[in-house]
């Protein structure tokens, strides 16, 4: 445990500092004098961290919050810097962002968009955030990143992996590290061809809602290209917690591979069900039968226990990545050895986007010389990095996604520990899952980004 | 044909959780008129016996082991369970395997004792309180005892795995005269439905064989006179307390390894289990079991893709659509006695 | 049945006719009452702001637009609630329905005929008034938990339409927000312009800041726009109460029967204040999207009506003031408390030694942040045990101290 920021000299400093009046909200001020909402003052800027602390995701907000945490004492200079030794933009130099100490408010998303949203005010209205980044649903981010750009705010998406968030619902103030529905398809079904063939015959569980439909679109989109056969599929109500009046259906269907479109608790539920169910031993149509989990997190690898061994799917990044692919992957070892030696175990997907995405910030901000968003916007589009453990790296401008290679996993048969369930099976290099920013799947041509917005 | 026998094994499936949940709830809700909020949550707090004992019987310690190294290249340290230590690898196992039987030994004192607890330094003081009270009161409880397991236990659901013996499924198809692997069935499920048979049995039993049961009946029914008979009747509806308690307490137990707990799992199934009770009717003990496995046997039903082509969303609304359907053409549910709960 | 029927309340009604020529036909009682409502709501960015911006005590503040507005708007929400609950006794479980769907009638009418909220708000009321009307024409045929069941059905049944099958009118998840390409017919957006709501073209976002000292007080308007509503409702549930209509709802809740043998009919009157009751759900949730231009399904799950019911009870089921201090009460811990971090915690321990600043923290922040809900699970069970009667029973025994030390003075 650190707490090195809060020695009591620096407390007493920091509360004299505020009240010569730094965290005066300036949301909305009609006198708004630096031309942007929240405008920081010349000693501090805050940085809202709205993640999900309670309901299902809660601990996936809490690894989201501790690499927020490891991100703004990097930034201030303590610890060792993480990916900031590996960072390709050399910006940043450890005396906070534009000179300004880095200081932080937190709020619980509680994975309802209302939620999120009154706590996104919050931190704008009272606590002068400059920027919002967190939450762990994509319903979350595009409603937040909605208020955002309304508000004047950047947004940085934390987990949100429907394609919504960059597609039809993108945001000029808004951007996302984490990848997306149609890169995770464009992933897959080419090791889903390569390790189970092309002849198969697929049957989808489908979470009844918007990142459950774009992740079923896209799977099909790029497993029929493949030549597989989608028998059925079948939506799953999001509260159901027993799947086996869906699972039980799914042998004598006809198929041979069953994909379970769905994420967190509904994963391990299904999951857990489908190998109740002897799926995973069973024959069809003369071949073994598989699973695939589409999105993996090492949250839900640990829910689903042995049940996830031999299962692909795919990842943003993984711990090992580095290790076991070479310099490629560079920042990865950085991060993991100040984020375990801190908090003592190694970090998840969640915790690497929101941690990189709090330094791509800051290093815009930097590079921009201004707060005011839509000169961070300027700075972050089409902005190309490396060494933040994804190797090569775009933000592509015409809708803020990133674009870098995605991971291909499979669960482990004997896991050593805890946090080492997946193997990486494959990296899908970057190029093949580059899509048009008018993709159908994304929108199509109707979707855009609007003008960044200042605020006030 | 063969898949309607499969939601049927389902719905059986599904409805056995319901009607023990609902059995519980309605001996407090129909009987004793207190609306317990906090019932999810017992059956929640079973779900953790199971995974208290599993982690209890694993219970490790650390030894270093200098040739190898963690990931951040420090020397790992391996765990080394005391089971092991103290019964041999093999045996010690299969102990640990076996931790949800393990923990239904535990599950049944602990949740009567909980249930005692629950009743005579809350409950008690809520009998003559509104519905409103006992409401706020034990949803408040629920709210702690949730908090708890998640500060302890985090969010995220825990596996608990059922014995080896138990994984695997039945090919009930065969039986039947259908091809190999038409119809399969998981043997932990196949234990569920007869476990809680016999736990339903067994509380029905209790109620209509002994004089404790009748006592108890007679109380549901006038508690003023049963009273003035000279019977302290308060001492057995603490009783009934602790029993529904333990019987929500062991369906959690068992329940464990078909959905991995996690500390919302109370809440999920809260809703839920006073449909099904209300569904049954107030105050009846089988209305609450028959309704429990007609809406488990619907909600299988309805989520038949056949069905759900037909009607899409049916899977999403059946529990709800069914029980308006049923308060409306009958005004107590299956089988609710007059009076009961209904002002 | 039969032991209630030694209460007859039906026949006391000495306080039911107000007493004519009062202000808006009120009794001065309920004047002074609705005059305390008026000044708490006039200066509430005052009063919710009592802490010097960049003090510790800052991070208690509840006096930001946001939550002023949530505020307000769960009080109306809990107020119309309360007409249907506290006078009749029927317990709906699916109120958070007609928040809903009156949200997405405001939101609907936001992006398609108008920008202007009272259109939208109107809108919300109406369509919440007539769903309210079809859900409690079915479930008041039947009484008790019985009803709450067919009430909870209802909802949950919304919830989930609107989750899945209904995306394309609700937006599913993802919910609904104005969207650059909306372009209301009454409207002057430029291409590619995202619409603000607004009232006759002031927007809801515009706020004055005023500065003293060390204080920072700001006036929404959204916010007064959503206090004038809630004056209004306030006044309305006055009127309610103290109405025959009022007096008709109480003798529902005491004694239905003798109702039927006097020839009335307990079923209409229960069911306009079922639709009342739903009006003020669907004002709720019109100012909600007034407010913030979003609507998520998660409205209208289970637990947000579980939420209104909780806030009715623990203010005081059956007063007037109590399901707005219910509402106040669990907006600021939901908005506040969880709020509060160990960063925050070390700093207002910093002042002791590091090893009781440490242990301060620990026992602390089990309580604070993501365990918000400890907290709030915690008071609940603190008021009911400790106040039956709710919040406002809390106000009256402390009023009731000083009252009886005035008095204790004047003997002495």
């Amino acid at each position: 445990m650190s707490k090195s920021n809060f020695t009591r000299r620096g407390v007493i400093k920091t509360g004299a500092v505020a009240g010569a009046g730094l965290a005066v909200p300036q949301y909305l001020r009609a006198d708004g004098h630096a031309g942007f909402t929240n405008a920081p003052g010349d000693s501090e800027v805050v940085l809202g961290f709205n993640v999900p602390q309670s309901g299902p995701y809660a601990d996936e907000g809490a690894d989201e919050l501790r690499a927020y945490e490891l991100a703004v004492e990097h930034l201030n200079g303590g610890g060792d810097g993480g990916m900031l030794q590996t960072f390709s933009s050399k910006a940043l130099d450890g005396t906070g962002i534009l000179g300004r100490e880095v200081k932080y408010v937190t709020g619980d998303t509680q994975t309802k968009s209302d939620a999120a949203r009154a706590s996104a005010r919050s931190m704008i209205e009272k606590d002068g955030a400059i920027m919002i980044t967190g939450g762990s649903s994509s319903g979350v981010a595009v409603a937040v990143q909605a208020l955002c750009q309304e508000a004047g705010i950047m947004f940085m998406a934390g987990l949100t992996h429907s394609n919504d968030t960059t597609g039809k619902d993108r945001k000029a103030n808004g951007f996302r590290h984490f990848f997306n529905s149609y890169m995770t398809g464009a992933a897959l079904a080419p090791v889903l061809a390569a390790q189970y063939g092309t002849d198969r015959k697929a049957y989808h569980l489908t979470a009844d809602y918007n990142w459950g439909y774009t992740t079923e679109e896209a799977i099909r989109a790029s497993t029929e290209a493949m030549g597989w056969e989608t028998v059925n599929s079948v939506k799953t109500p999001l509260t159901q917690t027993d799947f086996s009046s869906y699972i039980a259906p799914v042998l004598n269907s006809g198929a041979d591979v069953l994909v379970l479109n769905h994420y967190g608790g509904n994963m391990i539920n299904s999951l857990t069900n489908a190998v109740q169910f002897g799926l995973r031993d069973a024959q069809a149509n003369g071949k073994n039968f598989e699973i695939v989990v589409p999105l993996y997190s090492e949250l839900m690898a640990r829910g689903a226990g042995a049940n996830i061994a031999g299962i692909l799917g795919s990842q943003n990044w993984d711990w090992k990545i580095e290790n076991q692919l070479g310099a490629k992957y560079a920042g990865t070892n950085a991060f993991v050895q100040s984020f375990g030696t801190k908090y003592g175990f190694p970090p998840s997907q969640a915790a690497h986007t929101t941690y990189v995405q709090t330094l791509l910030y800051a290093d815009a901000v930097q590079r921009a010389g201004s707060f005011a968003p839509c000169a961070v916007v300027e700075a972050l589009e089409g902005f190309e990095f490396d060494g933040m453990g994804n190797g090569p790296t775009l933000y592509r401008a015409d809708d803020h996604q990133c674009f870098k290679d995605v991971l291909v996993v499979r669960g482990k048969e004997n896991p050593e520990n805890e946090f080492d369930l997946v193997e990486i099976v494959e990296v899908t290099p970057v190029d093949q899952v580059t899509y048009a920013p008018d993709h159908p799947q994304m929108g199509g041509a109707d979707a855009s980004l609007g003008e960044c917005n200042n605020g006030a | 044909m063969d898949q309607i026998i499969v939601q049927v094994l389902n719905g059986l499936d599904k409805g056995s959780a319901y009607a023990l949940i609902a059995l519980g709830l309605t001996i407090i809700f129909g009987t004793l008129g207190v609306v317990n909020f906090a019932h999810g949550a017992l059956f929640m707090m079973g779900a953790f016996c199971a995974v208290i004992t599993s982690k209890i019987l694993s219970a490790s310690h650390r030894v270093v082991d200098e040739t190898r190294t963690d990931f951040l290249g420090n020397p790992l340290e391996v765990e080394t369970f005391y089971v092991q230590d103290w019964f041999g690898m093999a045996a010690g196992q299969t102990i640990m395997e076996w931790a949800v039987p393990i923990a239904i030994i535990f599950a049944i004192p602990v949740m009567i004792l909980v249930g005692f607890a629950m009743e005579r330094g809350l409950i008690k003081h809520f009998y003559h309180r509104p519905h409103a009270d006992q409401i706020l009161v034990t949803f408040g409880l629920a709210l702690v005892i949730g908090e708890i397991i998640k500060y302890t236990f985090g969010a995220n659901p825990i596996q608990t795995p059922a014995p080896p013996a138990f994984t695997g499924s039945l090919d009930f198809g065969v039986f039947l005269g259908y091809e190999a692997q038409t119809i399969m069935y998981p043997y932990w499920r196949l234990v569920y439905f007869f476990f809680s048979a016999i736990i339903i049995a067994a509380v029905f039993a209790f109620l209509q064989f002994t004089t404790f049961g009748m006592v108890v009946r007679a109380g549901m029914a006038d508690r003023e006179t049963v009273g003035l008979l000279g019977i302290n009747i308060d001492k057995r509806f603490t009783f009934m307390f602790g029993l529904a308690a333990a019987v929500a307490g062991v369906a959690g137990v068992m329940y464990a390894p078909i959905v991995a707990p996690n500390y919302n799992m109370g809440l999920d199934f809260l809703v839920l289990s006073f449909v099904v009770v209300v569904v049954g009717g107030m105050g009846s003990l089988p209305g609450a079991v028959a309704a429990g496995f007609l809406l488990g046997i619907l909600e299988s039903f309805a989520s038949m893709p056949a069905i759900v082509d037909i009607l899409p969303g049916i899977n999403q609304i059946i529990i709800y659509l069914v029980a308006i359907l049923i308060l409306l053409t009958r005004p107590r549910g299956l089988m609710g006695r007059k009076g009961v709960m209904e002002e | 049945m039969t032991d209630q029927t030694t209460q007859t309340p039906v026949s006391t009604p000495a306080r039911a006719k107000p007493a004519k020529g009062g202000f808006l036909g009120l009794t001065s009682n309920d004047s002074t009452l609705l005059m305390i409502i008026f000044g708490l709501l006039i200066f509430a960015p005052f009063i919710l702001n009592p802490f010097p911006e960049g003090s510790a005590m800052a991070q208690f503040n509840a006096g930001y637009p946001d939550l002023m507005q949530r505020f307000v708007i769960f009080g109306i929400f809990a107020i119309g609630f309360n007409i249907l609950f506290g006078l009749t006794g029927y317990l709906s479980f699916g109120h958070a329905a007609f928040l809903g769907v009156g949200s997405y009638a405001a939101i609907w009418s936001m992006k398609l005929v108008t920008l202007n909220v009272i259109p939208a708000i109107i809108m919300a009321i109406i369509v919440a008034g007539a769903f309210s009307w079809v859900v409690g024409k079915i479930s008041l045929r039947r009484s008790g938990i019985y009803f709450s069941i067919l009430t909870l059905a209802f909802a949950q049944m919304s919830y989930a339409l609107a989750y899945s099958v209904l995306t394309p009118i609700t937006g599913g998840e993802t919910g609904l927000q104005i969207k650059n390409t909306d372009n209301p017919l009454f409207g002057s957006l430029n291409p590619g312009e995202i619409g603000r709501a607004n009232f006759f073209g002031l927007e809801m976002g515009n706020s004055y800041m005023l500065e003293i000292g060390n204080w920072v007080f700001t006036f929404n308007l959204g916010y007064y726009i959503a206090a004038v509503a809630m004056l209004v409702a306030f006044y309305l549930s006055i009127r309610i109460f103290r109405s025959p209509f009022g007096i008709m709802l109480r003798a529902v809740k005491s004694n239905q029967q003798r109702m039927n043998y006097t020839g009335l009919e307990p079923k209409r009157y229960t069911l306009w204040a079922f639709v009342i009751s739903g009006m003020f759900a669907g004002l709720a949730g019109g100012l909600m999207v007034a407010m913030d231009t979003q609507v998520g399904p998660e409205r209208m799950f289970w637990t947000a009506s579980g939420e209104v019911v909780i806030m009715t009870i623990l203010g005081g089921a059956g007063t007037l003031m109590g399901p707005v201090l219910g509402a106040g009460f669990i907006k600021y811990l939901e908005n506040i408390v969880s709020k509060i971090n160990k960063d925050i915690l070390h700093q207002w321990f910093a002042f002791l030694p590091d090893g009781f600043e440490d242990l301060m923290v620990t026992l602390v922040y089990p309580f604070v942040g993501k365990g918000w809900h400890l907290t709030m699970g915690i008071l609940f069970m603190l008021v009911v045990i400790f106040l039956p009667g709710g919040l406002v029973e809390g106000g009256k025994r402390i009023a009731g101290l000083f009252t009886r030390k005035k008095t204790a003075d004047k003997e002495s």
